[in-house]
């Protein structure tokens, strides 16, 4: 197998770090050997590499010099704008430098932008509340474009920041662009959605194939923590609005958040770290959940969900606010038709 | 004398640096600097208490379980909500899943590269580092990262995701538990210890953690000093002197392991000062922020009545860090406190001898990861399928309240108050928080600014390997530390 030629530099700034750790955890017996086969060359990450301080940065210095291609810089973690702009609340260690600084510098030379997590993308969890830091994506601040390197800001193949957004990222998501950009073949630009975000796993909602579908079906609602039942109706999920594969593509294993038994909170959605309500309880007007699902008219999902409702077998009502199976489905008499 | 400012220091989590005077050979003073705020202590005022639950696993991507642990004892003490057994042992499963995954990724990804470098090519053991820990190529940190990977099957299918899961809550766990899907568990289990018994230690679990002294543990080493990363580790300690290197302050800390749903701990709690276990009193916990771009009241509060607020431009001041103490106390905690305070015949051997140091840091550490294997058999074990595992919790308009974990790095606690419904005041010590603490207001150094006091450093060296060796001793958690 040839040497990967894709040169990526990885860098962490207002965030958790929690997007590596899941990188980490990509479904395959042998990481480094599916970052070669891919053709990704990590020069340096903060978490993977060898090189520290000194090394570090001279790596830093010969992307911003070209004496070393920068394919794509991968940045983790909001940049943070404050205090006033300044930049100080992230200081580039060994550096004195802002982080911000570092961004702007490294994003003019690279080929491509990557932002890795809702964080890089649109600011995201540091963002939230009071956002003390000023933190905003690289090309967004929220859903308003515009961020550190501003809305018109493109590489230069043509393409925006490409925000593989989510809180963390699954590393399916993260794999699958970089393997994309390593292709070599240019990014047609409708292979992102508009907000920037890889169609490959942004063009599906969290709803689909959600485990819970038959008490969706149903409105057979959970209205307590562990319930099995279907948690739009009162328990804040928004499975059925946020574009995301979690519940087809599947985390560490058999894993998303509504198997796991709490609610989507949209993390692959810009805002979604101020959702103007308590997370764990869904807004409602008149009894009607606010956030209905993607592409369906409110009229018909009144008239849908109350005709569900009152269609409900016991066995989904009963099961719906269990925290284990109570009632099994009937074993029919005759072969099934 | 020559000045060094070394960073940015990866295979750390998060951004570190530290500043560093050197004479003769020899670091003479450190400045530990953690340089990146974000303020969640900030953002979570004015917050419905349970978005906690939303916001403080997302503090670190790699301790994320114990902050939500953290949180959800605070919460659950608000409230008055105990956690159904069952919430109890997978609340606590989750919580060794992560521990270990971290200690197995501090050893194999972010300590023992160190000994893959070139300053080291001329020892009897470098060959061997490359071979299996090189960064690159190394076959046994690959076997690691796959193993990994597998293991974290257990936080996918109790967690939905990791990190940042929201199943654990107040109340328990919102993840009950089948019959089949503990056997399919149970088999990502077997996989761990089969991995770790392979590759690690080339030895059962129990042998390792039946280790009671420097006698034992020097015959298990002679029986074959290559074999099994652990023992490839003791060789290289040996002949690097990583005893000598690191001194950790006289005290240690742990807020207790595992407790079980009787409230006995697994790995007990407890202050060792090389004499005596004492009990933990939380009151006498103050943090000083005098050398923190943070304001300063005048004082070090108790973090109940704590404050977080940036102020720049501070005389003095050089990381986001405050400076936790016990008792206006400097102390260490981590796996090797932990063990301490547990009463780990070896590691209070070596303690005793030594102290807190390189070597006994990642001993003690690479000990308890094999227990933490045993006890998520026996966490699995004690889930009673389709019994309850969450109560419901229902909130009180005003509380204050505390909650207390041991993360992979060592004690975690959050400190909340509620007003009016809303949190009134949050605030957080993390295990990275003691261990790299800046210079209080008496001018005592943290933990690693003293260990790193006496650190050889060889002419030329920009980033010295030795200090380099301490830094990741104590596996720092910097997104943690200042959050």
């Amino acid at each position: 197998m040839a040497e990967p030629r894709f040169n990526v530099l990885w860098l962490q700034s207002g965030g958790c770090g929690g997007c590596s750790m899941s990188l980490l955890c990509a479904d395959t017996a042998d990481f480094r050997g599916l970052l070669r086969q891919i053709g990704v060359n990590l020069l340096w990450h903060p978490a993977f590499s060898l090189e520290s301080g000194d090394e570090s940065l001279a790596i830093m210095q010969d992307c911003l010099s070209g004496k070393v291609p920068l394919h794509a810089l991968c940045l983790e973690g909001s940049v943070l704008r404050g205090p006033e702009g300044s930049g100080r609340f992230h200081m580039l260690a060994g550096t004195q430098e802002p982080m911000l600084h570092w961004v702007e510098r490294l994003s003019a030379v690279a080929h491509h932008v990557v932002a890795v997590g809702s964080c890089a993308a649109f600011g995201g969890i540091t963002a939230g509340g009071i956002n003390p830091t000023d933190a905003c994506g690289l090309q967004y601040e929220g859903d308003h474009a515009g961020g550190v390197l501003g809305a018109q800001w493109r590489d230069p193949s043509g393409l925006p920041v490409v925000n593989v957004a989510g809180c963390p990222t699954h590393p399916g998501w993260v794999l699958e662009t970089l393997a994309a950009l390593a292709a070599g073949l240019p990014m047609p630009a409708d292979a992102l959605d508009t907000l920037g975000r890889p169609r490959a796993y942004a063009d599906q909602l969290v709803h689909h194939a959600c485990s819970r579908n038959e008490y969706y079906e149903y409105k057979a609602s959970a209205d307590k923590p562990s319930d099995l039942g279907c948690m739009m109706e009162n328990m804040g999920c928004k499975g059925t609005q946020a574009h995301a594969d979690c519940n087809i593509r599947l985390w560490n294993g058999e894993g998303s958040c509504t198997r796991g038994g709490y609610a989507c909170i949209s993390c692959t959605e810009p805002g979604f770290e101020e959702p103007g309500h308590a997370f764990h309880q869904t807004p409602k007007v008149a009894g009607i959940p606010i956030g209905l699902p993607t592409d369906m008219h409110k009229a018909w999902f009144v008239a849908l969900a109350s005709l569900s409702k009152s269609a409900t077998p016991k066995r989904v009502k009963v099961n719906s606010t269990s925290d284990h199976l109570v009632v099994a489905p009937l074993i029919k008499k005759t072969r099934l038709k | 004398m020559t000045r060094l400012l070394v960073g940015p220091f990866n295979r750390v989590e998060g951004d570190l640096e530290v500043r560093l005077e050197v004479s003769d050979g020899r670091v003479t003073e450190a400045w530990v600097n953690a340089p990146m705020y974000r303020g969640f202590e900030q953002i979570l005022q004015g917050k419905h208490p349970f978005d906690a639950m939303v916001y403080v696993p997302r503090i670190c991507g790699i301790c994320s379980v114990t902050q939500s642990v953290a949180a959800a004892r605070a919460l659950a003490a608000a409230c008055g909500v105990e956690a159904p057994p069952n919430g109890v042992w997978l609340t606590n499963l989750m919580l060794a899943c992560e521990n270990a995954a971290d200690h197995l990724t501090h050893f194999y990804l972010f300590f023992m590269p160190d000994f893959t470098r070139e300053v080291y090519a001329g020892r009897a053991w470098h060959a061997q580092a490359l071979r299996r820990f090189s960064t690159q190529s190394g076959d046994h940190s690959r076997e690691a990262v796959a193993a990994r990977q597998r293991w974290m099957h257990l936080m996918g299918t109790l967690g939905g995701k990791w990190p940042h899961t929201q199943s654990i809550v107040p109340g328990g766990s919102t993840r009950n538990l089948s019959g089949s899907e503990r056997f399919r568990l149970g088999s990502r289990v077997a996989e761990m210890r089969s991995f770790l018994e392979r590759v690690l230690y080339a030895a059962p679990l129990e042998e390792v953690v039946a280790l009671d002294s420097e006698q034992a543990l020097e015959q298990w080493l002679q029986r074959d000093p290559l074999h099994g990363d652990l023992r490839l580790f003791l060789s290289i300690a040996r002949d690097l002197q990583l005893d000598t290197l690191g001194r950790g302050p006289g005290l240690t800390l742990s807020y207790g392991g595992f407790a079980d749903p009787d409230g006995q701990f697994a790995m007990a709690p407890g202050v060792w000062d090389g004499n005596t276990l004492q009990p933990v009193n939380t009151a006498q916990i103050a943090e000083d922020a005098r050398h923190a771009w943070l304001a300063d009241a005048g004082a070090a509060p108790h973090p109940s009545v704590g404050l977080t607020l940036p102020q720049m431009d501070k005389p003095d001041a050089y990381t986001w860090n405050k400076a936790p103490r016990l008792d206006g106390r400097v102390l260490e905690t981590g796996a090797l406190a932990r063990q301490l305070a547990d009463g780990q015949p070896l590691v209070r051997a070596l303690w005793a001898k030594t102290g807190g140091n390189v070597a006994t840091r990642v001993l003690a550490r690479a000990m308890e990861l094999a227990r933490l294997v045993i006890l998520a058999e026996q966490c699995l074990r004690a889930v009673e399928p389709d019994a309850p595992c969450a109560n419901d919790a229902v909130l009180p308009m005003e509380a204050d309240a505390f909650g207390l974990c041991e993360a992979a790095r060592g004690s975690l606690g959050h400190w909340l108050s509620i007003r009016g419904g809303r949190i009134d005041n949050y605030q957080i010590i993390a295990p990275t928080s003691w261990n790299f603490s800046p210079r209080d207001r008496h001018g005592t150094p943290g933990a690693l600014e003293a260990a790193l006091v006496g650190a050889p450093v060889q002419p030329g060296e920009k980033t010295p390997v030795t200090v380099q060796h301490i830094v990741r001793s104590f596996d720092p958690c910097m997104v943690c530390t200042v959050h």
